[in-house]
């Protein structure tokens, strides 16, 4: 059975939709690319996926066992409070909460992880800073290394490299792409970033006007993929 | 009388126990109110434990805790249960609730007014300024704010990584797992209780203070969130000790020296929050 399966969703907000007729399957180890124009529905269905919206129609389903906990998640917009204290180290140590259930403190392991990810995302040096103190592409690396903590079976990354300098970002492809090669861990990334896009991912879903949903070959040679490359000005 | 001699009164010991033990709770609730924009949460939950006790007395209640208690911990409940997602914010909705509580209550009172209680006006200063002062508590109460100082300690110190991973991000916390209907709910109670029982002791005015201050002041200065949690708590505990002592000497009233001396202490933080930038 696949690790996320949505039938026919229909998503919307006070009843009216977007986004109509979306249906499509994520198997363990694909690497799902969301591509569409700003305003076309990405970030209301990756809140679906991740139940923090209800659709307005169609369903959501796990399998293989899936357990939210499970869910590693790094969002578009956090809207954080400009004058909240939290450390950088203790943001991404958060990312561990939802693996804890009833326990109240956070184990050895759990605290390796975090400061792997630190490594991991170049913030050793910021490790103790004050989160509100850093500058945007610094925030996201923060939540991309909080993101990666909660991860265990799947990665539901929102613009990931939306602010990040080029190096960053290559670097920041480079990890996802061995998460899913080496780990086995699945991704599903919402990106505007057409050539990284098709450069890694087994799968587009393309949606807005007309939805489509199929393996990055597919996309390549169908109607909607070629009118859409033109535009974005990425050959092929 | 000098201060040695103050401290030998019983009286005055246990409103210094009591008076630590219930700043030391609602410093350690303060953060994360403040954080979530419901700083005024006292001052609303009073005002709707006033309604409820007009309720109480128009209906001739002689126990009004019984439903003073769970009127007041399902407002907290409403108020706090949706968190970052609400609809209406926290500052908006604690406004509503509270004024709406308390003409409610004024309006019933004035309607069929209870027999025995002429002074309505008096009612409400009472809610303001704490039923009984915390000079004259009795042993139960002392009791009572024991066991309940250590129930809210022992949750806050379990559940501290929980209440800071939805404070920080409730939608993250949401979608990887984390209970946070359940962790808000079990807040949402702790913090009805704390402020009913309080609210009786020293009044809505002081833990409104008591919430706040500590809070602000710790966030002036520090820029995580554990050391603010714990220098909140020792300046709330020192601000009451000092307050306290200070009403004893000077024959000030307790409630506002001590919100005085969490006012200088907040000054101070601000003075210094500005040099060390
Ligand atoms: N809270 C909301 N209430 C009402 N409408 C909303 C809300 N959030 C988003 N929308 C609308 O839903 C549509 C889809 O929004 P969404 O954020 O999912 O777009 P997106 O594809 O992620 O865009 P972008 O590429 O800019 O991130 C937009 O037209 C937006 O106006
Ligand atoms: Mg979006």
């Amino acid at each position: 059975m696949a690790l996320l399966t949505c039938r026919d969703l229909s998503l919307g907000y006070e009843g009216k939709a977007i986004l109509q007729h979306v249906s499509f399957e994520v198997n363990a180890g694909d690497y799902l690319c969301i591509v569409g124009e700003n305003g076309s529905g990405k970030t209301t269905l990756m809140k679906t996926i991740l139940g923090l919206r209800k659709p307005l129609s169609g369903t959501v389903a796990t399998g293989d066992g899936l357990r939210q906990s499970e869910i590693g998640y790094l969002p578009q917009q956090t809207l954080v409070q400009r004058d909240f204290p939290a450390s950088v180290k203790e943001i991404v140590l958060s990312g561990c909460q939802g693996r804890q259930g009833m326990r109240p403190f956070y184990s050895r392991a759990d605290r390796e992880l975090a400061k792997e990810n630190i490594r991991r995302m170049g913030l050793e040096a910021l490790a103790n800073r004050c989160y509100r103190e850093l500058s945007g592409g610094q925030q996201q690396r923060v939540l991309l290394a909080r993101a990666l903590c909660a991860t265990r079976k799947l990665l539901l990354l929102d613009e990931p490299v939306a602010g990040l300098d080029p190096k960053v970002t290559a670097e920041m492809y480079a990890i996802i792409r061995s998460l899913n090669r080496q780990e086995g861990i699945t991704v599903i990334m919402i990106s505007h970033d057409l050539g990284a896009a098709l450069a890694h991912a087994t799968h587009i879903l393309h949606i807005g006007s007309t939805v489509y949903y199929g393996t990055r070959q597919d996309y390549l040679s169908s109607p909607v993929g070629k009118a859409f490359l033109q535009q974005g000005g990425v050959s092929q | 009388m000098t201060l040695a001699d103050y401290l030998q009164l019983t009286f005055v010991q246990n409103a210094l126990l009591v008076g630590v033990l219930i700043s030391l709770c609602s410093s350690l609730l303060g953060v994360t109110l403040v954080l979530r924009r419901f700083s005024f949460i006292g001052d609303g939950l009073s005002h709707v434990a006033f309604g409820a006790m007009a309720v109480a007395a128009v209906a001739g209640m002689t126990n009004d805790m019984l439903i003073v208690m769970p009127i007041t911990i399902l407002c907290a409940v409403l108020l706090l249960r949706s968190g970052q997602r609400a609809k209406v914010k926290g500052d908006a909705s604690v406004a509503m609730i509270s004024v709406a509580a308390l003409a409610v209550g004024y309006l019933l009172m004035n309607l069929w007014p209870p027999s025995g209680k002429s002074n309505i006006s008096g009612d409400v200063c009472t809610t303001l300024f704490g039923g009984t002062s915390i000079l004259t508590l009795s042993e139960t109460e002392v009791l009572a704010s024991i066991v309940l100082s250590i129930v809210v300690m022992i949750f806050f110190v379990v559940f501290y990584h929980k209440i800071f991973a939805i404070t920080f991000d409730e939608n993250f916390a949401a979608a990887t797992g984390t209970n946070t209907k359940l962790y808000n709910l079990l807040l949402a109670i702790i913090i009805a209780v704390v402020i009913v029982l309080a609210m009786d002791l020293v009044g809505s005015l002081l833990i409104s203070a008591l919430v706040v201050f500590p809070a602000l002041s710790a966030m002036r200065v520090l820029k995580s969130f554990r050391s603010v949690t714990i220098c909140a708590a020792c300046i709330s505990v020192g601000c009451t000790v000092i307050g306290i002592l200070a009403s004893a000497v000077f024959s000030t009233p307790v409630g506002s020296t001590i919100v005085v001396a969490d006012l200088a202490v907040f000054g101070l933080s601000s003075f210094l929050g500005l040099i060390l930038r």
